[in-house]
């Protein structure tokens, strides 16, 4: 499935509810499913600060691919980052540079990333990038 | 149960807060965010309008009549300033950008021309940022020492500790009025007698006091207070440095430029008198003459009204938010203003803040600018409702019930 397909089908999902309260269940719910963080990999240098929460990042290579692991302290933010996992994650350096990500905005989310939040998510999406930029110009 | 005649009538005061008549996510907007920024009323927001629409000029110098009424104008809000903390001159109330502006200005006058290596400076555990950092800016460059007034575990200050670290070293001691992330309303005239009787110069951060407490700069013997007009009713981007003149008199001049000058040669320049020698430039003319409406506002419903209406609405919220199960308030000093810090058993404060906004709930989450507090107290940050003269019991009990919402979705 490619990066615009997975969005696509999160918009699809989402149009399901028709109240904030049932999405944001959604949400705190994928938050609660977001595959543990190993305790060892929140260090300093996987951490993205935010004024309100901590999220921490870690990417590796899988062949050709990229995959991303994160975690935070607030669920909310967590099944957030969970979506934007299953997005990006599992997808090239050249497509995760490239990606434009929309579905945020579709779902009612964007205010997630506008930076009152200082939440540290738009800092992640800003560090996935990176690490695609990164790992594609090692590979070139 | 609270029970109290209110001699404020609430509903007519919301009523000049436009701001207030609004919804948030579908629902009726209840902010609680008042510690941060209060909302203004009508008469201040048409003071601003009325100075652009009518008066607007540069002020002092000017010798035509739109000069002379800005100026008229401008003065008489410092008047007004004077008044409302009881300071004995108008030379002695100095205009800044607000709270953070006045600290800085102490550090970087009084501080670099007094405080010399080996001395010390004394803060609290209950400072926000802004009365922790132009200190140790000030530390770092000249070699003093920094020493912090512990917070005990109800949030208020350890006084005996503060007693011992007192000595003929201390050169000022720099201390809340009021903790913005608690509420703890602080002992500040026993701290300034003691500094006092060391020698110590005494600035008093009155940025969360000024809307609550009455303020009188001389019975308190405060050396300076500094507080911002935004907290108080009034307009962004101003603040007032209250100075004694005698020390105001002794500091050198903050900013260079207009305004602050007597003469200007190449050779020498001589700077103005107080306070203009420290009001360089242009002021913020428009927000410095819409303060003084802020202050008639206050002025006219009484501050003791407004407290006793803000003190019922505190107890009312403790006891309330108490009967949540999982729910802790963080500062529970026997004096505080209307500020209530909680956490909750295993919930995020911005999973809180978050799911109370789209209840049209507005309260802050986070350190609040105090991220040694936080770490006093073991935790990552709270859940800050704090309010003013125009909230209600109605509105705590939309919290309560909001609260209850977030817990039935987290856990």
């Amino acid at each position: 499935m490619t990066i615009n397909e997975t969005q696509d089908e999160i918009i699809e999902e989402f149009e399901l509810f028709d109240d904030w309260a049932d999405k944001y269940e959604y949400i705190i719910d994928l938050g609660k499913k977001l595959k543990g963080f190993p305790e060892e990999q929140k260090t300093e240098e996987n951490i993205i600060k935010g004024c309100q929460s901590r999220v921490w990042l870690n990417a590796r290579q899988e062949n050709e691919n990229l995959i991303f692991e994160a975690d935070s302290e607030a669920i909310i933010v967590k099944g957030l980052v969970n979506m934007l996992i299953r997005v990006l994650s599992g997808h090239t350096p050249k497509e995760i540079a490239e990606a434009d990500l929309y579905f945020m905005d579709k779902i009612g989310m964007s205010s997630h990333l506008a930076q009152t939040r200082s939440n540290g998510l738009a800092s992640m999406v800003k560090q996935m990038k990176n690490y695609a930029i990164v790992y594609g110009s090692i590979k070139s | 149960m609270t029970t109290i005649t209110e001699i404020l009538d609430i509903q007519a005061i919301r009523a000049d807060f436009p701001i207030l008549n609004q919804e948030i996510n579908g629902k009726k907007l209840v902010y609680f965010d008042n510690a941060a920024t209060t909302q203004k009323p009508t008469s201040v927001i048409n003071a601003i309008s009325h100075y652009y629409n009518f008066d607007n000029a540069n002020i002092h110098r000017g010798i035509h009549t739109l000069a002379e009424r800005a100026t008229r104008d401008f003065e008489a809000s410092r008047e007004a300033v004077r008044d409302f903390i009881g300071a004995s001159s108008i030379e002695e109330i100095i205009f800044t950008s607000g709270t953070t502006q006045g600290i800085n200005l102490v550090a970087s006058t009084f501080g670099r021309k007094f405080i010399k290596e080996g001395d010390e400076i004394i803060i609290s555990g209950l400072e926000h940022h802004s009365n922790i950092v132009p200190w140790q800016m000030l530390c770092e460059e000249k070699g003093i020492k920094l020493k912090v007034i512990p917070v005990t575990d109800l949030g208020e200050l350890n006084m005996e500790a503060y007693q011992n670290m007192l000595s003929e070293k201390v050169k000022l001691v720099s201390v809340n009025h009021v903790s913005n992330s608690l509420g703890t309303i602080n002992p500040v005239k026993d701290i300034i007698d003691l500094a006092h009787s060391f020698g110590a110069k005494v600035l008093i951060d009155g940025a969360q006091a000024s809307s609550h407490l009455n303020i009188d700069v001389q019975e308190l013997d405060a050396d300076f207070y500094a507080f911002s007009a935004h907290k108080l009713y009034g307009p962004t981007g101003i603040g007032v440095l209250y100075g004694k003149k005698e020390i105001l008199n002794a500091m050198p001049p903050y900013m260079g430029g207009g305004e602050m000058i007597k003469e200007v040669t190449f050779e020498k320049t001589t700077y103005n008198e107080l306070p203009y020698k420290f009001e360089a430039g242009t002021p913020n003319i428009a927000d410095v003459v819409a303060l003084k409406a802020a202050l008639e506002y206050i002025a006219f419903h009484g501050k003791e009204n407004i407290a006793a209406h803000e003190d019922m609405l505190l107890h009312y919220a403790t006891e309330q938010l108490l009967e949540i199960d999982g729910l802790k308030i963080i500062g529970q000093a026997k004096e505080k203003v209307s500020v209530i810090s909680f956490v909750m058993d295993g919930i995020h404060p911005q999973d809180i803040g978050v799911l109370l906004d789209n209840q049209g709930i507005a309260v802050r989450t986070g350190h609040h600018c105090t991220q040694p507090l936080m770490q006093r107290f073991n935790i990552v940050g709270t859940t800050r409702a704090s309010f003013a003269v125009y909230n209600t019991t109605e509105e705590i009990d939309r919290l309560v019930a909001g609260i209850h919402r977030v817990k039935k979705m987290l856990l």
